[in-house]
């Protein structure tokens, strides 16, 4: 395994009497597309501002990008790009005066070449005179990206960065994160999308301010052992209603012509299907589990608890 | 949807009204901000100013000398004290020490037993015209029974003689042109109200807005951002003290006695003091409604307790311990000073220190309270 791009330990965090993130460990390796997946309020926009500096933790610690990241959030902070999750620019400024000031805070040397060149990587160059307000969500996304690559950092954490965001730039931003980790960057990335969840390499899956599990995608989906079966034909929707509360079922939800039952149980959720999906036109198949099973799974987990 | 519903307006008033409650800033200073301008205003200001500082330069002494400064010192209007050289009791004049400065001229006892009703020169500073009215009245009135103890016993009969009379000579505004000693001090209220209101909603509006986030992840130091963000301020101040000099000059007829370049010198600290100020609120403020407040919160007052409105003089001692604290206090002394007395670097040193101990503190506790993280 390669070096740590992010290495802490027991992380905590208080909010008034609320506990946002407690005893979180997170390991990242450098290079790696790490996935930050959690609901909301699970305390990922936390970790993440303690990560970069713009939250001291109660507890804990540890190193990114081999510096600590009490004493040192300072130095991090050059090293590190943060894409927060509301557009933070200014509206007043055009693209280009936007990201001519953040080079200039940074002190990049070649401010012009370097502004310009990331305008037309990201294919900003002929909106560089549009006021930041006026941009549409993707376009502002993209912006906002391009002010924190800038400096080339070692570590980009992006927070939400395509929530609100339409399906084609949704994808065309996810091309531009892989290019950079291609390069060498390491990207944590807070994401509610499971495709987008199931384009990184890691994942790491955050509930009630504490890690549930982290690991690559298909480890994470081996580990869950879960079972899913998948129902096709007329009158799934009815069969769904019926399946949901019975043994063995943690969940049955429609995904457009199909429905997906899952559970961990395998004799008591094929008991159950076998009374409830036993109807002619009705076909019934085992698939592998996804990473959103489990997910869910995790949610529904920490119901029962 | 048509008409007025009764029941829609009462939905938006529930609305407003729990927003209100939440805000817990916003009444605080609703119920404190009345309350402190009450008491503050109430007991400090006094448009009739007694005890008022006054020297005494005194050729000789004799019976009538002492007789005229206690019959001074009765009035309530005068407090008293010597001077030694007519140089002295001028540049306490020219410095506010004093308000008037009382010349008993050699030979006046002579004069007054020998019935000649010989003068006595009363110099007044009447850059405040208000301050000095009534306690100029009162000298006229004084005349007929100061001496009447002490004049020979042949002149006491001579019921309706006046054994002296008494010059109010006033300086620096003799016509007592209101506007001459608003106008100087309008500069400073200007300035004031400008610039700590435009720094005040400088840094709540990034955070508002959600940048501040983002400027806290990139390296810049606090003092950076405040001094880039209050330097064009300055320059937006400087703009508006030319436009008020040249109105003031032009339109009122404001005579400039003084250096230009020391008045613009010693505005540019003051601009600095409001700046550090306006910043401070905005540091410590979570919206720019708050900053907005605790902006009123100087403003107020300064205006009031600085001489502005009302004569300073004639304050209490702890509104003008207050007083003495506000920069804008001392700009309109200097303003007042530069432009209607000609006063060089000497005359106004007395109200430049503070003026700088204000910067420094406020910039120390602006840079202080500046958060580098979001805690």
């Amino acid at each position: 395994m390669s070096a740590l791009a992010i290495d802490v330990h027991g992380l905590c965090k208080k909010f008034g009497r609320r506990q946002v993130v407690s005893g979180l460990d997170l390991q990242v390796p450098e290079g790696e597309i790490c996935g930050f997946l959690g609901g909301n309020g699970s305390g990922k926009t936390t970790t993440i501002r303690m990560l970069c500096g713009l939250l001291k933790p109660d507890a804990g610690g540890g190193t990114c990008l081999g510096l600590d990241v009490i004493t040192q959030s300072a130095e991090i902070r050059l090293q590190v790009g943060y894409m927060t999750q509301r557009f933070s620019f200014y509206g007043e400024l055009t693209v280009e005066e936007n990201l001519d000031f953040v080079a200039r805070l940074y002190q990049l040397p070649n401010r012009t070449k370097v502004v310009a060149d990331t305008m037309e990587r990201m294919e900003l160059a002929n909106r560089a005179d549009q006021f930041a307000r006026d941009l549409s969500g993707g376009w502002k996304q993209r912006m906002a990206l391009a002010a924190c690559v800038m400096h080339r950092p070692k570590l980009l954490l992006l927070d939400e960065p395509t929530a609100g965001v339409d399906a084609k730039a949704r994808r065309e931003f996810w091309d531009l994160i892989n290019d950079m980790a291609a390069d060498g960057m390491t990207v944590l990335v807070s994401t509610h999308y499971m495709d987008e969840a199931e384009r990184c390499k890691r994942v790491v899956y955050l509930s009630g301010g504490k890690l549930i599990v982290q690991g690559t995608a298909e480890d994470v989906v081996r580990d869950a052992k879960l079972i899913v079966f998948e129902l096709t034909g007329d009158g799934i929707d009815k069969i769904s209603k019926k399946l949901r509360g019975t043994p063995g079922v943690e969940s049955a939800t429609i995904f457009g012509q199909a429905l997906r039952v899952v559970g961990l149980d395998r004799a008591a959720l094929e008991g159950s299907i076998g009374a409830q999906g036993k109807q002619p036109g009705i076909v019934t198949e085992e698939v592998p589990a996804r990473l959103d099973d489990v997910f869910i799974h995790f949610l529904h987990d920490r119901k029962v608890a | 949807m048509k008409g007025f519903s009764f029941r829609r307006f009462l939905a938006v008033l529930h609305k407003e009204t729990l927003e209100m409650r939440r805000d817990k800033a916003t009444i605080g200073l609703t119920v404190m901000l009345p309350l402190i301008q009450l008491f503050l205003f109430g007991y400090a200001l006094n448009a009739n100013p007694r005890h008022l500082p006054t020297g005494v330069l005194a050729a000789e002494e004799s019976r009538y000398t002492r007789d005229l400064e206690a019959a001074l010192n009765n009035t309530g209007y005068f407090d008293l004290r010597r001077f030694t050289s007519e140089q002295q009791a001028d540049n306490a004049l020219k410095r506010g020490e004093v308000l008037f400065v009382v010349n008993i001229p050699p030979g006046f006892t002579r004069d007054v037993d020998t019935g000649q009703h010989p003068s006595i020169l009363m110099d007044a500073d009447a850059t405040d015209p208000t301050a000095i009215a009534q306690a100029s009245a009162a000298v006229n009135a004084l005349n007929g029974t100061a001496f009447q103890r002490d004049l020979p016993v042949a002149l006491q009969n001579l019921a309706m003689s006046v054994p002296f009379q008494v010059m109010v000579h006033a300086r620096y505004n003799p016509e007592a042109i209101t506007a001459l000693n608003v106008v100087p001090a309008l500069i400073g209220v200007i300035l004031s109200f400008s610039t700590v209101v435009i720094t005040a909603l400088s840094m709540t509006r990034e955070r508002e807005a959600g940048t501040m986030e983002n400027l806290l992840s990139m390296p810049v130091r606090p003092l950076e951002v405040m001094m880039g963000k209050i330097m064009p301020y300055v320059g937006l101040g400087y703009v508006q003290v030319f436009l008020i000099l040249a109105v003031a000059v032009a339109v009122f007829g404001v005579p400039v006695h003084g250096s230009i370049p020391l008045l613009l010198a010693v505005l540019g600290l003051f601009i600095a003091c409001n700046l550090a100020l306006g910043f401070t609120f905005s540091t410590i403020a979570r919206t720019q409604m708050q900053a907005q407040q605790m902006a009123q919160f100087v403003l107020l007052p300064s205006m009031m307790l600085s001489g502005f409105i009302y004569p300073f003089a004639g304050m209490p001692l702890w509104a003008r311990v207050i007083g003495e604290m506000l920069p804008l206090t001392h700009i309109i002394r200097i303003c007042r000073g530069i432009l209607l007395k000609g006063n060089g670097f000497a005359d106004i040193a007395a109200d430049v220190w503070p003026m700088a101990v204000f910067a420094a503190i406020a910039t120390g506790v602006a840079v202080y309270s500046y958060r580098e993280t979001l805690d």
